[in-house]
């Protein structure tokens, strides 16, 4: 169904009084809900305006805690994808390998690493680190954080570069073997251009995944990283816990929406674009990438 | 290499037992909350669809683990909201359930609405024709067809749901990615028998669940 107001009608005079009738109800129902939510937090004391105005007028509560926090979050991040893109591809195209010592192996890795937590990596690597290296403690957590996400994430962007090279129409591969190609040549000149660009918004949008497990660290790891700046806050600006995790929440929400939007962007004006084979690997086409099994879905990544 | 099982010390099976309680709690509520949220997305009332857009948009963007850690220091311990639940665990695991459920809700609405789309247009305008109303439309005709057409992404949800039941491990409930940290702490020269423990576990639980939901999917999909 293409277009969702099919499912109702034009709303003719009854129906306009209905929907009137409905809106209020919600209206009544929402608003209650948020009277409760807001006398309960009044009852605590959480509304009290010193504990939400530090945010506005205390600019080092910006500097010394959630700006340096945001850092190491997107250092995690940062690092984590150019680690774990061209693991991801060498995974993805060791997949689809003509040899089976290759395809199976590459298969047993990748499936391994997604059907775990990725939590369970990072605990183990962090103890990892702690027996087998002489890595300071104090990097420590950001070892452990970008390892676990690392094995996670290049595991699901092999399916994705894998889902993108098999998306492509398969006369791509018939014409540059007709022209005397061999098998490298058609992956690095032919299949991976045209898949780089199929696969850009699932790449864009596991971005987001991969910013929101970095929170797993600063709750479980000691990574000093956003969520965990909370603790410091709530300790130096009077237990002001729920003003804290509704500025930070509202941090992550606005980078990972920006990412998002940016991959549903992109792959509109990819499946636009009149020069491209028109294979297109949506935001959500990436949720292969989720769990062992197959299929597609729109959910997007979780 | 595996004695510390054998040691009694460690319940395995209990904590992996509370990891599957926590997936089945928190797929039924997220199922139902998800469809309510999808139901609101197509909804005739403005107001509802624009609730819905916001809702979606805002917890799919929030982390899970600020949004359950914010379920434990914000709800519990500031304002004092346990759900009903009575000592430390039974709080915890409560607020593990509604934080699964309010983040896990939004993929299964997104899910389902593109389930929607699969539904030819003439179905709902034949239902239309008859004169059922908006929500016998959705009801008895499209979100039946809809449901069936979306078990394989609602299958790696589900898989999804079950691998991030370990972010209550930061809010102290006893599920098994907590008694790794814990087994992992006192047994550290059986660091590889204690991942691949839990590892195996997870894989136990996983791998069946794409399986037997892969081949459902196949079996109820509606024939176009």
């Amino acid at each position: 169904m293409s277009a969702t107001n099919v499912l109702y009608d034009v709303p003719g005079p009854g129906a306009k009084r209905r929907n009137i009738i409905y809106t209020i109800v919600f209206l009544v129902l929402f608003g209650l809900a948020a009277w409760w939510v807001l006398s309960t937090m009044a009852d605590k004391n959480q509304l009290a305006s010193e504990k939400w105005s530090p945010f506005v007028t205390d600019s080092r509560v910006w500097t010394t805690y959630i700006l340096p926090g945001l850092g190491v979050t997107l250092q995690a991040a940062a690092l984590s994808v150019v680690i774990a893109l061209p693991l991801g591809a060498v995974l993805g195209i060791g997949r689809l390998s003509d040899h089976r010592w290759i395809r199976v192996p590459v298969g047993v890795v990748v499936e391994f690493f997604r059907a775990i937590p990725v939590l369970i990596m990072m605990v183990f690597a962090a103890q990892l680190y702690v027996q087998f290296t002489d890595i300071p403690s104090d990097s420590r957590p950001l070892y452990a954080v970008v390892t676990g996400l690392v094995l996670y994430n290049s595991s699901v962007i092999a399916e994705i570069v894998r889902a993108g090279i098999l998306s492509l129409p398969y006369g791509q591969t018939d014409a540059s073997k007709a022209i005397g190609m061999r098998k490298g040549q058609t992956m690095t000149y032919v299949l991976l251009p045209q898949a780089v660009t199929a696969m850009l918004p699932a790449l864009v949008s596991q971005l987001v995944v991969i910013v929101k497990d970095t929170a797993l660290g600063g709750a479980l790891l000691g990574l000093q990283e956003l969520l965990s700046q909370n603790r410091t806050i709530t300790a130096n600006y009077g237990a002001n816990t729920i003003a804290a995790f509704t500025v930070i929440a509202l941090i992550y929400i606005v980078l990972n929406f920006l990412l998002t939007s940016f991959a549903g962007w992109l792959e509109k004006r990819l499946r636009r674009a009149k020069r491209s084979t028109g294979a297109v690997l949506g935001a959500g086409d990436a949720d292969m990438a989720n769990g062992p099994g197959q299929a597609q879905s729109a959910a997007g990544n979780i | 290499m595996f004695d510390f099982l054998d040691s009694g010390r460690y319940d395995v099976l209990g904590a992996f037992w509370v990891t599957v309680q926590l997936a089945l709690y928190s797929a039924i509520g997220s199922l139902i909350w998800g469809t309510v949220l999808a139901g609101m997305r197509v909804s005739p009332v403005p107001l509802m669809r624009a609730f819905g857009t916001a809702y979606v948009n805002l917890v799919r963007n929030t982390p899970l683990t600020v949004i359950i850690v914010g379920c434990s220091l914000g709800l519990y311990q500031t304002l004092a909201i346990t759900l009903g639940g009575e000592g430390f665990d039974g709080i915890g695991f409560r607020l593990a359930v509604l934080g699964l459920v309010a983040y896990t809700g939004t993929f299964v609405c997104e899910a389902l609405r593109s389930g929607i789309n699969t539904v030819p247009v003439g179905q709902a305008e034949a239902a239309r024709a008859l004169g059922l109303s908006f929500f016998q439309v959705l009801t008895l005709i499209v979100l039946p067809q809809a449901f069936r057409s979306v078990v394989a992404p609602l299958a790696n949800v589900l898989i999804a749901l079950t691998k991030n039941t370990t972010v209550a491990a930061a809010i102290g409930v006893a599920e098994a990615a907590a008694l790794m940290k814990t087994m992992i702490e006192n047994e550290a020269d059986a660091l590889f028998a204690v991942f691949s423990v839990i590892a195996f576990g997870f894989i136990v639980l996983t791998l069946p669940m794409g399986l037997v939901l892969g081949w459902l999917s196949k079996r109820v999909a509606v024939k176009r």
